[in-house]
């Protein structure tokens, strides 16, 4: 078995120097709670672990300029209770509590549920509903934002390159006209993971729909936004057939494939049930 | 195979080692300190046997490297009560007959005491949703509910 290396940075400038310096051979581990098993099972065998779990300056949530910003090692359990978050954005707050058990929640970190980049993330569709980005941080100290709709490239693969490190993601604050819903679909209630989500906000003028973001979990082989979903219900006053009509298209718009927890014709089934449900959710009206 | 020193607070004692990146807080807690009550299980976060508090969260040891608990406080079930002082909720497993095989028994105990620190009159839900992340296999988890909650409601008069 090759030797695995710890550094544990002080502080961010310390992180810079550290990431510059290793890039290439790093692997940064906050909660550990993939990363972990996955040592264990031989399936990483990192060179070097670079331990961020304890960096006070990447554990934060912060509402400033209309905008909100949540640090990449703040905890799944921290925004599951944050008064930020279940104000402004219940339905991200939701998936944060759903995601695990009490147990992974205390260690899992937003930035280890993005940067892991599996399809069942469960806090991907809410935050691409709410049009967020990540903050990286590139070697030579440089930051850079890129949204997270174009942060998931495939599989377990984003755009971090080598000596990167997702640092924070931000969403601009949800005006009061924006109406959200979010729907976790599991095999059971406790500590399962995700079978098909969906995530919805519609910023309302009246019964028109002004802007509309529609995300699904687990039913591709990334977190996707369903953008002719969204196209559909953008300028349109919703009503029963343009549900009707969303549930067809957002079939076409996912490619899931058949797994232990669930097969295709299922996930298919269910994602267009939930998109209805989440629809008629968030406007709070029966259609 | 390169070591490095951890200096961890086991139930309010200082202990020392030297651990290796790859070492989990399980690993450290059972091999080296003979902390036994700490319960392997499935070692990959899925049974919770292994739960311990850690800086008052309760988390798995198995899910924290060793150097991450890296002068912290740990909590495991020998912290929460003993034989001769045991803490009410050990007292009320016993009456409710909470315990047959026993083997989640240490996990489930200390997840019990981290929900009733942050939340002392929880729900029944509250109750189910705290201990969600601790499998038994035995007793269909009835029993362990209506202790917790006998020994919330205990700690209240």
């Amino acid at each position: 078995m090759t030797t695995t290396e710890y550094i544990k940075p002080g502080d961010l400038s310390d992180l810079h120097y550290i990431m510059e310096e290793y890039k290439g051979r790093a692997t940064v581990i906050a909660g550990g709670t993939n990363l972990i098993p996955e040592m264990r099972n031989g399936e990483k065998a990192p060179e070097l672990l670079i331990d961020i779990s304890d960096m006070a300056a990447l554990s934060f949530i912060r509402e400033n300029n209309g905008s909100i910003a949540i640090g990449a090692a703040t905890t799944i359990a921290e925004m599951a209770a944050s008064p930020i978050l279940l104000d402004n954005s219940p339905i991200l707050a939701s998936a944060a509590k759903q995601l695990g058990n009490p147990l992974t929640r205390n260690r899992a970190t937003l930035g280890g549920n993005l940067a892991n980049a599996s399809p069942c993330a469960d806090t991907a569709p809410p935050l691409l509903a709410l049009d967020a980005s990540v903050e990286i941080l590139s070697p030579g100290g440089k930051t850079r934002q890129v949204p997270l709709s174009k942060f998931f490239h495939g599989y377990k693969f984003t755009d971090l390159g080598k000596g990167e490190i997702l640092t924070a993601i931000t969403f601009p604050k949800p005006n009061d006209s924006t109406k959200g819903s979010h729907t976790k679909i599991g095999l059971r209630n406790a500590a399962s993971i995700c079978v098909a989500s969906i995530a919805v906000a519609l910023d309302m003028d009246g019964k028109t729909c002004r802007k509309a973001r529609v995300a699904a979990g687990s039913v591709a082989p990334i977190p996707v936004r369903a953008y002719r979903v969204e196209k559909l219900l953008e300028g349109k006053e919703i009503n029963a057939a343009l549900l009707d009509e969303c549930m067809t298209v957002v079939k076409a718009e996912i490619s899931p494939i058949s797994d232990i927890r669930g097969s295709l014709e299922y996930r298919t089934y269910v994602t267009a049930m939930i998109l209805k449900r989440n629809i008629k959710r968030a406007l709070k009206q029966e259609i | 195979m390169k070591t490095y020193p951890v200096e961890i607070k086991v139930n309010g004692e200082w202990q020392t080692a030297e651990v290796t990146a790859r070492d989990t807080l399980l690993d450290l807690l059972r091999d080296r300190f003979g902390a036994f009550e700490v319960k392997n299980g499935c070692a990959q976060g899925d049974c919770g046997a292994c739960t311990v508090i850690l800086d008052h969260k309760a988390v798995n040891a198995c899910l924290t490297l060793a150097l991450q608990a890296n002068g912290k406080n740990v909590t495991t079930l020998k912290g929460v009560g003993t034989p001769d002082h045991p803490h009410p909720l050990q007292q009320s497993f016993v009456e409710h007959g909470a315990i047959q095989c026993g083997f989640c028994t240490p996990g489930m105990v200390v997840s019990a005491k981290a929900l009733l620190d942050n939340n002392p009159e929880p729900t029944r839900n509250e109750i189910r949703e705290g201990i969600s992340g601790n499998l038994c296999r035995c007793t269909g988890y009835n029993k362990i509910v209506e202790a917790i909650e006998d020994a919330s409601l205990k700690r209240e008069e």
